[in-house]
């Protein structure tokens, strides 16, 4: 051994002390893209404001019965006498055509929203993501072949396709729209990971750890796939906005979610043949889910100038 | 050690059991299939590496030199690349008749490699500590704990000050220097039987350069492994070495102890490479340098491959492929390990 280990200090004491005061650095730091990110996100105000909307539209949508006295399911709920009456004490959003209270069923309609576009999501990213990462690793025929039939989801328009796969299976509740969504959405995310696997793969560090023994199997999960799910997460955040827009847009169109159940698109839809004589059965819904769409959409961005190294 | 080792299945007696050399690469051809055609980048190269001995695979860009590495440690993409003959033999063992699963067990356990460009052949987003442990969990099957343990302790064994304090740390949080250190570090995790490292120093600025040979020549004397050294560096070679092949085109052009090399080249290329190193007694005179470019290997010369650049060509060079014969002294005593592939090596030799 050369002189050159000697030369370093390595008491006992100093070992120790530098032992615990790496402990305590280790803990603090741990910094990856991610925590980075994190890091990054918590110093700016958009995020908290989106975040604080965002917090109290879960509230809504799990509890909705803190926020109300009322529940749309009761009988009695709807009165036709107080038919289009405008807001009132006590009835802050006023009354719709059938005379139900317009705030209670915005309160209650959070829910499908928010279920609708958390589902979406996570089925597009799971489909989207396994499928994309299993074209882009594989390559060749597979990728080909993959890619082929993912152009044939992403050609058919959200309305036709809608049109289509609600005429046949009928549906109208919250999990055919996502099912419908989710089938129709999958291929963006699809794209985004098969071309991030593909970047990825010939990437120097992929080779060294084919070269040090690493399996396929690991290198596809350990190596590839925590450099790709950066721009998953920012496309997943700034699409559950979308897909929340897209329900309600479905739904005025009569082949989302349909009565019974509560939809701001159906709302809206109901509530626009009488909008100039009363438009607030129309401006309360469409502003409830204006809010939600841009709060989602408006996290995804900041999410993304965040986590994108390119965007810093 | 208690933990059990897979690689153990596989029969590769450590040391002495069998007088076959740890590796050795008889006749290997490496093509690619490209649009324009067949590349031929390694044509018929033949060498042996034993134990404790450092091997130094010396040529320009695109003279086969990474390209058998890759082969020998089988991560070559294929296709496009195909080996249509040769065999390597790690120990005795064909390591192009094994099976995929043999060979990754090799890999990284008896055979390791180290990159050219330590940045890139770390993964961004896994800590340095977990990359190093990865190497115990996948061979040995050491758990998360255990693993982080050794990876300290490997850090501290390449030197890395407060190896406790950066395990956690990021690839893009050590300098250049440290990170190549780390690349050494992985490499050398399982006590490899052969390291095959592809010109560790190249992205290093020259005093980082000796300080991470100087360690890798230590590391290498204590395993007592044996060692490749893929360079296009003369300077690096000389002090770390024991015998040098170089590379042109695809073959094996001079092989010699690295002293006698450099004292006495016997092939043309050999002497330009060393007449191209600055001296501080030619100060004032220009450079030498090679005339031309190193060959298309799509359309590699007729004869020897170096003729258009050769000052000495002849005829018969531009006609008929040299050999890579024995060289000897002028009264014909052997110059063991050394061989040349011109038809005038005496003349390069000799003068």
């Amino acid at each position: 051994m050369s002189e050159k280990t000697l030369e370093r200090p390595t008491t006992d004491e100093d070992a120790l002390a530098k032992e615990i005061e790496a402990e305590e650095k280790a803990a603090a730091r741990q910094a990856s893209l991610l925590r980075d990110g994190w890091a990054d996100l918590r110093k700016r105000p958009m995020f908290i404001v989106t975040a604080l909307v965002i917090l109290c539209l879960l509230a809504l949508a799990i509890a909705p019965s803190l926020f109300t006295a009322r529940s749309p399911f009761s009988g009695g709920f709807c009165q036709l006498q107080d038919s289009m009456n405008g807001p009132s004490s006590g009835h802050l959003f006023g009354f719709d055509v059938q005379g139900c209270d317009i705030y209670t069923r915005t309160v209650y309609g959070t829910r499908n929203s928010i279920v609708v576009g958390v589902v979406t999501t996570i089925a597009t990213t799971l489909i989207g993501g396994l499928v994309g990462m299993l074209a882009g690793l594989i390559g060749g025929w597979t990728d080909a072949l993959l890619s082929r039939i993912t152009e044939v989801f992403a050609g058919l328009p959200l309305i036709v396709g809608g049109l289509l796969i609600m005429s046949i299976w009928g549906g109208g509740d919250v999990w055919s729209v996502s099912l419908i969504m989710a089938i129709l959405g999958w291929p963006q995310v699809f794209r985004i990971m098969r071309g991030e696997v593909i970047a990825n793969k010939y990437n120097d560090y992929v080779t060294a750890a084919r070269a040090l023994g690493a399996d396929s199997w690991r290198i596809a999960f350990r190596h590839i796939l925590p450099n790709t799910l950066a721009p998953v997460i920012v496309i997943t955040t700034m699409n559950l906005g979308v897909y929340i827009g897209a329900e309600a847009a479905l739904s005025y169109l009569g082949i989302g979610i349909q009565y019974p159940n509560i939809s701001w698109g159906v709302m809206i839809s109901d509530a626009q043949d009488r909008f100039l004589t009363s438009p607030h059965a129309l401006l309360f819904p469409a502003g409830a889910l204006s809010l939600t769409v841009l709060a989602f959409i408006m996290l995804g961005d900041v999410v993304r100038d965040a986590f994108d190294p390119k965007m810093r | 050690m208690t933990i059990i080792d897979p690689t153990d299945a596989i029969p590769a007696p450590r040391d002495g059991e069998t007088t076959a050399p740890l590796l050795e690469v008889r006749d290997l051809h490496v093509e690619f299939n490209t649009r324009e055609g067949v590349v031929r980048a390694v044509n018929g190269v033949n060498y042996t590496v034993e134990s404790g001995e450092t091997l130094a695979v010396l040529g320009e860009s695109g003279s086969g030199k990474s390209v058998t590495a890759q082969a020998i440690m089988g991560i070559l993409d294929m296709p496009p690349a195909r080996i249509p003959q040769g065999e390597i033999r790690f120990r005795g063992r064909d390591m192009l008749a094994m099976s995929e699963e043999e060979r990754r067990k090799l890999r990284g356990a008896r055979i390791a490699m180290i990159f050219q460009d330590a940045l890139s052949s770390l993964n961004p987003v896994l800590s340095v500590g977990f990359q190093l442990g990865e190497m115990f969990r996948v061979h040995q099957g050491a758990s998360r704990k255990e693993a982080k343990a050794k990876a300290v302790e490997l850090m501290d064994r390449v030197k890395i000050p407060a190896a406790a304090a950066r395990v956690n740390d990021y690839p893009h949080q050590f300098s250049g220097g440290m990170r190549q250190r780390i690349m050494i570090a992985m490499a050398l995790a399982l006590e490899p039987d052969l390291i095959i490292a592809d010109e560790p120093t190249t992205a290093l600025d020259v005093t980082v350069q000796a300080q991470v040979m100087d360690l890798l020549a230590e590391l290498q004397r204590e395993y007592q492994m044996g060692l490749i050294l893929i360079t296009h560096d003369l300077g690096v070679v000389a002090d770390v070495a024991d015998k040098i092949a170089v590379m042109y085109a695809g073959r094996i052009v001079e092989t010699a102890p690295v002293h006698e090399l450099y004292k006495r080249p016997a092939h043309p290329y050999t002497r330009g490479l060393l007449d191209s190193i600055p001296r501080l007694d030619q100060k004032g005179q220009d450079l030498y340098a090679i005339k031309g470019l190193p060959p298309n290997l799509l359309k590699v010369p007729q004869g020897c491959a170096f003729n258009p650049r050769c000052e000495k060509a002849q005829d018969i060079c531009r006609t008929d492929s040299p050999p890579l014969v024995p060289v000897t002294e002028r009264d014909g005593t052997e110059l063991p390990g050394r061989a040349s592939a011109c038809h005038f090596w005496k003349e390069t030799i000799h003068g």
